[in-house]
């Protein structure tokens, strides 16, 4: 795994998306489907239409590029967020609950307030990794995965509880109200929480690529002891401020999830978004205006699953084992390319 | 005829475009003690690491007691009875110095049997060590000894050794060096290479010297002098004379550096590692701290330059300072970014096209390609990445950033570690002339040599306590850094 952003090296992911869509249609033609006609149905049912397009794979990009910047903003400083999922959940219970609250409230408020609210819920979430981080050393990489599950049990528990749905028949909320609800691009199912993620790529390429603390965050996240000792940073406080607001930004996309798909709270509200975002990220080599093209292209292949399974009777889940093989591959073709290089040390 | 020890000839090595090795080649014999010597890059620790089988030579027979020797990996280099030491220490942390030396040797894990073992072999071999020491804890000499008993135990005969002396004090290197001619003696062979001229001639019986990959002196080193020896590394140009001591020091001014009393923490650790320091440095004066591992210096250079809190006592530093830190690979670069965004680490605020907190790597990048060409690195350009330097280049860039920022006070660790005769000099140069310019430099050096060569003015750090020898004095100087004077 390389925490740098990626510089000129788009062609490989290009080719390993390619390729694994090909393998993909091997793989049917072998089962005993028709390749022609899955793949057709994938298409169809993920970019073939505008409406395809814009009420499946965007809607189901959106998530995925929020968690994705967020999962990349804390590896470049060197921290491995692997708890977006319970991140995600916190920031949708916390937007749930105060959007069900805020009829009568005009839009223009409500909205902004349920995206604090939701960051906040993210944040708080990641805030007991980054202390047993600081304090005992404990890997977030643990305490973080290990968050994913009481943030799906504390849903599991909301819903059947203290937020559920006024008849207690079902276990989830209340619908939230109007005024939370995010404006859609008229005729489609598209909310404004796409907006918020090529806007929040947008500051996070500034950040990353024109600014000191950017650059600074990668130094932390490449080298921090020299970070410490040449750089005077704080190596601490700075890797610790990446995790914290990475969780933000994950509970920023249970927030526009609830805002503009869901509009009430209930488990299984995530199809794994948390951790297909990690794929997202890394196959965008952290690069944040890569994370949204790569971000389009898994949604497309889970919308487009769907559509798969409907007209050619595939189980929709195969695309999980693509979007695996993608990930493997491309971690194959870094290690690869790092075992290649000429040894540093070896001139000497 | 009795064939050497090992034989290695015609040896050519490339790493994509660059040549490491032409046509090198090593013969030692069975009983000897051989330096092998050569400016950075040279080729000298390829060389050595293809015959340790961590490198794969492109073209060259390799022999190993006069049979053809086919070296793939470090496990066939064992079998052959070749074995590595290597300049940073291979063992892990976390295990005992025993059980670190059962795991090479492949010996059977029981604590008892491999405990007694080790004992019975460092006796055997006069480098004592607490086989119970976890092998992280060990101070660095001991460290390196326990890579030498590894190579040993798994029952090497050709022992190669990569830079050993680099982080010795004079008087351990001294009995290292005793140590390992004593090995040879026996009818075994060693390999050292090194880069100082009078340990090689000292130690060895005979003498490689590597210059752009290519042998160009193989002699005894009773019949070769310093000069010839080092007129083939340098290819002709002989060892540049260390410039008369010249000091700058400003008699006029007020101390760039002055500290009294002052108490510093262990560095990491609990305890006091210096005591009471007092010290003055002035503008344009070059005071050197001599100290062997743990000693107290780190703890001093780092609570000059900012990075340690002292604990009481008083310490005035004019600002800004310039760190040049010990290990240049993890503390001073990062090795994977670029060179200007190295610039751009240890220059922050200052850093040209820095401004505020908004960077322009164009601007970062041309201020980098003009030190670049202002200090003579070789360096494909700014956006280079660190790691693809040779170490000379990479403390060079090192260097010209500490001084690009005018600084008033310099403290630098060890600045010429690894670094051949050239490249050294050229770092004494820069120094000098920052002093020269008024800059008050402290250095630390680990090379009594060096610190003869360079300093105004010497001061010796022993179990945390500063002072400040009588005459400059090698013998004098090297007893009170043991605290035997």
């Amino acid at each position: 795994m390389n925490a740098r952003p990626g510089r000129g090296r788009v062609v490989a992911p290009l080719l390993i998306v390619a390729a694994s869509l090909a393998g993909l249609a091997g793989v049917l033609a072998i089962a005993g489907y028709d390749p022609v006609l899955a793949l057709g149905a994938l298409w169809r049912g993920s970019l073939g239409s505008f409406d395809a397009f814009a009420s499946g794979t965007l809607v189901r990009a959106t998530p995925l590029i929020l968690i994705a910047l967020g999962f990349a903003l804390a590896l470049r400083g060197g921290m491995l967020n692997i708890g977006a999922e319970g991140q995600f959940l916190a920031g949708a219970m916390a937007a749930a609950w105060l959007g069900v609250h805020l009829a009568g409230w005009p839009s223009l408020l409500a909205i902004p307030a349920t995206w604090v609210v939701a960051f906040a819920a993210g944040l708080i979430w990641v805030v007991v990794p980054v202390v047993l981080r600081v304090r005992y050393g404990v890997l977030e990489v643990i305490s973080t995965l290990l968050l994913n599950f009481v943030a799906e049990a504390l849903v599991s528990f909301m819903v059947q509880g203290p937020l559920q749905e006024r008849s207690g028949i079902y276990p989830q909320s209340d619908p939230i109200a109007d005024a939370a609800r995010l404006p859609l691009l008229p005729g489609t199912r598209l909310h404004l929480g796409i907006v918020l993620a090529i806007l929040l790529a947008a500051a996070l390429w500034f950040y990353f690529s024109r600014t000191l603390g950017g650059f600074r965050l990668l130094a932390v996240g490449t080298g921090p002891r020299a970070a410490a000792i040449t750089g005077r940073i704080d190596v601490t406080r700075t890797a610790a401020l990446a995790l914290l607001v990475s969780g933000g930004i994950a509970g920023l996309a249970g927030a526009a999830e609830v805002g503009g798909v869901a509009y009430a709270l209930y488990p299984n509200l995530s199809p794994g978004y948390g951790f297909t975002a990690i794929a997202v990220a890394l196959l965008a080599r952290l690069h944040p205006g890569a994370i949204i093209v790569t971000g389009v292209l898994f949604g497309a292949l889970e919308t487009g699953a769907g559509a798969m399974q409907r007209d050619a009777g595939i189980p929709a889940v195969i695309v999980y084992v693509v979007e695996a093989v993608i990930i493997l591959a491309l971690l194959l073709a870094d290690a690869r390319r790092t075992a290649r290089s000429p040894a540093v040390a070896g001139a000497a | 005829m009795i064939p050497p020890a090992l034989q290695l000839r015609n040896i050519h090595k490339r790493y994509g475009s660059t040549t490491a090795l032409a046509g090198a080649a090593l013969a030692v014999e069975w009983g000897e003690t051989h330096a092998l010597l050569g400016e950075n890059g040279a080729g000298k620790s390829t060389l050595l690491r293809i015959a340790g089988g961590l490198e794969r030579a492109d073209g060259g027979p390799i022999e190993v007691g006069g049979g053809r020797a086919v070296i793939r990996s470090p496990r066939d280099a064992r079998r052959l009875g070749i074995g590595m030491v290597h300049q940073h220490p291979t063992s892990i942390p976390s295990l005992t110095v025993a059980e670190n030396i059962a795991l090479t040797a492949g010996w059977r894990v029981q604590p008892r049997e491999i405990r007694g073992r080790v004992l019975e072999l460092s006796g055997a071999l006069g480098l004592p060590i607490d086989p119970d020491s976890y092998a992280g804890r060990l101070p660095i000499a001991l460290k390196q000894r326990l890579e030498i008993l590894k190579a040993l135990a798994a029952r090497a005969r050709i022992l190669l050794l990569d830079e050993p002396t680099a982080v010795l004090a004079p008087l351990e290197a001294e009995e290292l060096l005793r140590v390992l001619t004593g090995f040879a003696g026996v009818g075994n062979a060693v390999v050292i290479v090194t880069h100082k001229l009078r340990e090689a001639l000292s130690a060895a019986s005979r003498v490689t010297v590597l210059r752009h990959g290519a042998v160009t002196l193989v002699g005894n080193s009773d019949t070769e002098t310093p000069d010839s020896v080092s007129r083939a590394m340098l290819g002709g140009a002989g060892r540049p004379e260390p410039s008369a001591t010249r000091s700058d020091a400003r008699t006029s001014e007020p101390p760039a550096i002055r500290l009294q009393a002052l108490d510093v923490a262990r560095d990491g650790r609990y305890g006091i590692a210096l005591r009471g320091a007092a010290l003055s440095v002035l503008p344009g004066e070059i005071v050197g701290i001599a100290a062997v591992e743990g000693a107290g210096q780190r703890e001093l250079m780092r609570a000059v330059a900012g990075l340690i809190e002292p604990l009481r006592g008083v310490l005035e530093v004019r600002q800004p300072v310039a760190f040049v830190p010990e290990d240049r690979t993890t503390e001073g670069l990062i090795l994977p970014l670029s060179l200007a965004e190295n610039m751009v680490l240890g220059m922050g605020e200052q850093a040209p096209g820095v401004a505020g907190a908004l960077v322009s790597w164009k601007a970062a990048s041309a201020a980098t390609a003009d030190l670049i060409a202002r200090f003579g690195m070789t360096a494909a350009g700014p956006e280079a990445q660190a790691g693809t330097l040779s170490g000379g280049n990479q403390q060079k860039l090192v260097l010209a950033r500490a001084l690009a920022r005018n600084p008033k006070v310099i403290v630098a660790e060890n600045p010429t570690r690894g670094l051949d005769v050239a490249a050294a000099a050229e770092v004494h140069r820069r120094l000098r002339e920052a002093a020269a310019g008024g800059t008050a430099v402290l250095f630390h050096s680990s090379d009594l040599d060096e610190l003869l060569a360079l300093s105004d003015r010497l001061v010796v750090a022993s179990g945390g306590v500063l002072r400040e020898p009588e005459r400059r004095d090698r013998d004098l100087v090297g007893r009170m850094m043991i605290g035997a004077a």
